[in-house]
């Protein structure tokens, strides 16, 4: 399977990277060369294999709950506050929706 | 007298008996920054009033008469992807350079709380995506035992700020290595606990099944003392284990008796000769302590960097989709609509290597690709963990280089990322199996121009105690501490 500029702007697409012609350039050689070396996990006979999505340890407990109790969270303003753009009290963005006349 | 070179017991010492105040401390380390950062650029900000309000708060309470909090006064340097409430966080990237963190970091919480005094955010890799601080957006780091060589990475930042004596101990992130790597290029100690022993709460999300927090510092009782302060249960984050945390600073006994080195063969293999020797003298040093040295085989260790790329790239294409230019961070003003603003937002924000990162996880992700990619990998993490979960039958501790290379110099590598990946082939399997590891310093390399070399050693899950048992013996015993090597600054 070779990696080709199409797959480049594809994945740049899927991504929400909207890369100039330059930058498609450099990163198809680069993730090219990339791809073809983690080919060498194929090596690898897995069939048997489970995968392994985290870290566990025996015996371990995680605190994958906590309490179920009301604390204080941000206040609006805070939750605001790095917003680029901001109104009302809401995150504002360009319109998404197109108004009949 | 310099307040800048000093160990925490050597501050707790002159704040006992007020020969010093923390005020004091703390200026003397901001004025350091003032008249030398120019030179190695550690820092990204400085929150000085934050500093010296808490040393202030210090210095109160010594003259109430209380007992010193455990690390009351010590100056702290923090890494930008970890949250300091009130003060910019950036992750050394453009998307985020006006992001002020709304809360702080479980782990900074936890310092100031023990006294500690936060100096400011150093620089790093962009979202901690690289092995030698070139990659932030803002400047490159430089080596402060040689300028024109960068400090390693990604927390390149931190490590050069304790090495260069702008704070006493810092945190960093480590994902790959980003904690010990750079502690060896720096020449000084870095350690990255457990999976899940230090809360990740308020650390910005890299690749979470890898991500974790720990400390740097000029010693290893240093650092073991940070990790003590900052591990633990946190109920702000499920992934943190609630397993009691250890004595680590009392389990600095200096005795390594009969414990069981495992060195692995394959990490050995085409290693070069001027980092190599000076392992094989650690591994020397280790059998004159009383250790006991035993050849151990991790077999899947080639299949390492391969593993690790797919599945830290997969999880960063996923944690990276949260920066669109909507709720925080950089957003492009030339848009047509919704889409195109996420778009340029994203295109305009992130820099080279972390569009390289997301674009190969959204390619091992993608429909078509995720089984050959992304689930092998994950089977492959499998065996490598298999690997070490075998060795630790055999032996207690496995010691390895940290690094295959000696500090590279500024510009020599950033054309070939995949050159880059294969140097983290000794950091990335501790990270895959999720268990702890730690670099001390270990000689200079023979030859002219005499870089640092940093041993690695590795310990089971949640046996950090002895792990850091062992490491302080080695400081002690081979004289690896900093003094050892005059500071060129």
């Amino acid at each position: 399977m070779a990696f080709t500029e199409k797959d480049v702007r594809y994945v740049a697409d899927l991504a929400h990277l909207e890369l100039t012609e330059d930058e498609v350039k450099k990163f198809l050689p680069q993730l090219a060369s990339i791809l073809q070396y983690v080919q060498k996990l194929n090596e690898l006979d897995t069939s048997a294999i489970e995968p392994m999505a985290q870290v566990t340890y025996p015996g371990s407990q995680n605190a994958a709950f906590r309490a179920d109790q009301p604390r204080r969270t941000f206040s609006q303003d805070e939750a605001l506050a790095n917003a680029p753009e901001s109104g009302a009290g809401c995150f504002k963005v360009p319109r998404v929706i197109e108004r009949e006349e | 007298m310099d307040f800048t070179t000093l160990t925490i017991s050597q501050i707790h010492d002159l704040l006992k008996t007020r020969q010093a105040t923390a005020v004091e401390i703390a200026q003397a380390h901001l004025e350091r920054i003032e008249q030398k950062d120019k030179e190695v650029r550690a820092y990204l900000s400085l929150c000085p009033e934050r500093a010296l309000a808490q040393a202030k708060r210090v210095d109160e309470e010594i003259a109430a008469g209380k007992t010193l909090a455990p690390l009351a006064g010590v100056p702290v340097a923090v890494k930008d992807v970890i949250l300091t409430r009130g003060t910019r966080t950036t992750c050394a990237s453009r998307i985020l350079e006006n992001f002020v963190a709304p809360y702080d970091a479980t782990a900074v919480e936890r310092l100031e709380g023990a006294g500690a005094v936060i100096l400011g955010k150093t620089n790093c890799d962009e979202f901690a995506m690289g092995s030698s601080t070139e990659n932030s957006s803002f400047y490159p780091t430089h080596n402060p035992r040689d300028l024109t060589r960068v400090p390693g990475g990604s927390s390149g930042g931190s490590a050069a700020a304790v090495a260069a004596n702008f704070a006493t101990v810092a945190l960093g992130s480590d994902t790959g290595g980003s904690i010990r790597q750079p502690s060896a290029f720096c020449d000084i100690v870095g350690m990255m606990g457990t999976y899940g022993r230090v809360s990740r709460y308020g650390l910005v999300a890299f690749a979470s099944s890898l991500d974790h927090i720990g400390p740097f510092g000029r010693s290893v009782r240093d650092v073991a003392l940070v990790l003590e302060t900052i591990a633990g249960r946190d109920p702000l984050d499920s992934t943190c284990a609630a397993l009691p945390v250890d004595e680590y600073v009392g389990a600095l006994s200096g005795d390594v008796r009969g414990i069981r080195v495992g060195v692995p063969t394959e990490y050995l293999k085409g290693l070069n000769s001027e980092i190599g020797g000076n392992i094989q003298k650690g591994i020397d040093l280790f059998s004159k302590l009383g250790c006991e040295i035993v050849p151990i085989s991790l077999p899947h260790t080639d299949h390492a960097i391969g593993c690790y790329y797919i599945i830290c790239t997969a999880e960063a294409s996923s944690n990276l989709a949260r920066y669109d230019g909507v709720r925080y961070g950089f957003r492009s003003t030339q848009h047509e609509d919704l889409r195109d603003m996420y778009r340029k937002s994203r295109n305009l924000g992130f820099g080279a290597e972390v569009k390289r990162r997301i674009m190969l996880g959204t390619y091992v992700l993608s429909s078509g690709y995720y089984d050959a990619y992304y689930l092998k990998a994950q089977k492959v993490r499998t065996l490598i963990t298999r690997d070490f979960v075998e060795a630790f039958d055999e032996v207690d501790v496995i010691v390895t280089p940290t690094s295959p290379i000696a500090p590279f110099k500024l510009g020599e590598r950033v054309d070939d990322p995949l050159q880059m990946y294969l140097a983290d082939i000794y950091t990335v399997t501790a990270s895959l199996a999720g268990i702890p590891g730690i670099s001390v310093p270990c000689g200079k390399t023979p030859s002219e121009p005499h870089l640092p070399v940093g041993m690695q050693i590795l310990a089971k899950h949640f046996d950090e105690a002895r792990l850091l048992r062992v490491a302080d013996a080695f400081e002690k015993a081979g004289g690896f501490s900093i003094r050892a090597f005059p500071f060129i600054m």
